[in-house]
């Protein structure tokens, strides 16, 4: 692993002999992407959903849950240009909307992910010793949970008492949550078992970066480690935590549109892609564009993301490139 | 090695009972008890007798310390909440041997596939090769489980009638194809992809170097050097993958109909049946840990380098 390029700033010799301007590692590694067409397509995917979900009640031609019992199970026509489902409502207004589930997850929950990830990691490799110890014995211990049935187990329960919950903090939440066809559910049971694998990444890079000079001589002449973390480890630490951060979304996509697939995920009518995927299963033989449809855009968006995720761990860490 | 072995099988026990005590009051915390019913709910008088008969009228330390007393003393888990005169053991060896041969059988698929295909896009270095192996890499990782298998179904079972839509016949059938290769999808793309990157690490070593100037043929230098050495890390890879695939087919199961554990557990998990929800739960537990205990072994054995003490 090398850190030298993630430290400093590069400069390169020109023909002339003259240096040229220095550019930050995030501009090298722009550079470095946009030559990557894969990592493009991948990009200019997430930006076009992106702007699908901000903009979704301008772009769909129908509100997500208008039933219509006088069209159900179409097969694509120009009223409803990829059919209807089995209460009659447009299905490309559904797959709309469900860009807005899959992408809020993807941002609040990797957010979130974060969040708990990386103090946790920092504060356990830097301070060491017992602190140490013990954040590590809980993260084992959690670690040798399967990851899909403790999600389960948290979303059955956060599912059943954020509807029910009150006081002033939690009654906010279940409002929330309520409101967004439980949408704060899966975001805290995907947050709360995805954030181990952040902090034991966070963890490996603290602990090799707190021994170089740099943290040496900063502590040499008195910095606070407060300051130092902040001002010396976290920046440095931001490449790897970016790159997961990318394959991370398309982990916990597919996980939202899992436990809604499995019937554990938001509530109907919001619409969800692993929802609409469920419901496309059972109608499978007498209706498969039903399916085709919210398959085959699920598998799109997490492939952008995948690689996307390549492109930028190649382009930011050029040594790791095989 | 032999106090590392026993200081990780001591502490296997803490850990369970850790995984243990947070499954068993998360689920009891989870409004909605196990005879919560919709629509009409039933007579105050019959959830008192059933709270009763199986204990749940107890405060909640007693049921904890009863159950765990049972499963410790006896490895007994008692009686299923919603299957009435089924024991929890007897749900376990109807439902997960099912699970673990898919699981095998998906398992053995993807190491096959994906070792293959890794070597072969690591040799082939930057060629149209490596370019479609890795395509097919990053397919199989995007791709979700129970899309490939719906997919199969409407090609292979619906369209072209080959194979059944679904169903378990064990697994020498041809109703095993469908699930097996869409559960196998996802490791076999991700030992391709850690076998590629492992192998091109390996061959820009001094050894292959050494091996290559002595007038290897270059096909020993494959199999006696690069590819050896590069198993050693796929090893940790393919040991943590099958526990996650006999985990994983929790998704494959339900669309292909195989009445394996994880269809069962999702229901059960549904149905707040606890004791059912526990025995999986401890089951699969026990199965990453020993599993993650048997890659740190075996590590030892490949690699010489590797001490613990």
């Amino acid at each position: 692993m090398s850190s030298s390029t993630r430290e400093s700033a590069t400069t390169e010799l020109r023909p002339g002999g003259r240096l040229a301007k220095p550019t930050s590692m995030w501009q090298d590694a722009w550079t470095r992407l946009r030559r990557n067409r894969a990592a493009m397509f991948g990009f200019v995917f997430v930006v076009v959903l992106i702007v699908v979900a901000v903009f979704a009640p301008v772009l769909a031609p129908y509100p997500y849950d208008k039933v219509d019992f006088g069209a159900i199970t179409q097969t694509p026509s120009r009223e409803h240009l990829l059919g209807t489902d089995s209460l009659g409502r447009d299905v490309l207004s559904r797959l709309i909307y469900g860009a807005r589930v899959s992408l809020s997850v993807s941002v609040v929950a990797e957010l979130v992910i974060l969040l708990i990830g990386v103090p946790v990691g920092m504060i356990s490799a830097y301070y060491g010793g017992w602190i140490d110890m013990m954040i590590q014995r809980v993260v084992d211990v959690l670690y040798a949970f399967p990851s899909l049935l403790l999600i389960i187990v948290i979303m059955t329960y956060l599912k059943a008492a954020l509807k029910v919950a009150q006081g002033p903090i939690a009654g906010m939440v279940s409002t929330i949550n309520n409101a967004t066809g439980g949408l704060v559910g899966v975001f805290l049971a995907l947050a709360l078992v995805f954030w181990l694998t952040v902090s034991r990444l966070v963890r490996g890079e603290v602990l090799a970066i707190k021994e170089r000079q740099y943290i040496e001589a900063a502590r040499c002449i008195g910095v606070s480690n407060r300051r130092i973390i902040l001002r010396h480890i976290l920046p440095n630490t931001l490449a790897p935590v970016v790159i997961a951060a990318t394959f991370g979304i398309p982990s916990v996509i597919s996980m939202e549109a899992g436990l809604s697939f499995l019937g554990l995920g938001v509530e109907p009518p919001m619409p969800s892609w692993g929802m609409m995927i469920s419901e496309g299963v059972q109608n499978i033989r007498s209706h498969p564009h039903l399916l085709i449809a919210s398959g085959v855009l699920l598998s799109l968006t997490l492939l952008a993301f995948n690689f996307l995720g390549d492109g930028l761990r190649d382009a930011m860490d050029p040594w790791m490139k095989n | 090695m032999g106090r590392y072995l026993i200081r990780r099988l001591l502490l296997l026990v803490p850990s369970m009972l850790v995984v243990f005590t947070i499954t068993f009051f998360l689920m009891h915390a989870t409004p909605g008890g196990p005879w919560a019913r919709t629509g009409r709910p039933l007579p105050k008088a019959v959830i008192e007798n059933l709270n009763a008969r199986y204990g749940l009228d107890k405060p909640l330390w007693e049921q904890y310390t009863s159950f765990l007393v049972g499963i410790v003393t006896r490895g007994d888990f008692g009686p299923s909440y919603s299957r009435y005169g089924r024991d929890v053991k007897d749900i376990l060896v109807d439902f997960f041997p099912v699970s673990l041969k898919l699981g095998a059988v998906a398992m053995v698929l993807a190491l096959v596939l994906g070792l293959s295909l890794g070597v072969l896009s690591a040799v082939k270095h930057n060629t149209w090769m490596d370019y479609v192996s890795m395509f097919l890499g990053i397919v199989g990782v995007s791709v979700p489980s129970y899309v490939v298998a719906t997919i199969m179904i409407i090609v292979f079972a619906i369209t072209m009638r080959w194979v059944p839509t679904g169903g378990w016949d064990g697994i020498l059938s041809r109703r095993i194809l469908i699930p097996a290769i869409a559960l196998s999808l996802r490791p076999m793309a991700l030992l391709a992809r850690y076998t590629r990157s492992s192998v091109l690490d390996v061959l820009r070593r001094d050894y292959v170097r050494t091996a290559r100037a002595k007038g290897l043929p270059e096909r020993l230098v494959l199999a006696r050097h690069a590819v050896r050495n590069a198993m050693i890390p796929i090893a940790t890879v393919a040991g943590i993958t099958f526990a996650n695939v006999v985990t994983g087919s929790f998704f494959v199961e339900s669309v292909t109909k195989v009445p394996g554990i994880g269809r069962y557990f999702v229901s059960s998990v549904s149905a707040r049946d606890y004791p059912v929800i526990m025995g999986t739960t401890l089951l699969y537990a026990a199965i990453v840990m020993v599993m993650n205990l048997i890659v740190d072994v075996v590590y030892v054995f490949l690699d010489p380098r590797v001490r613990y003490n």
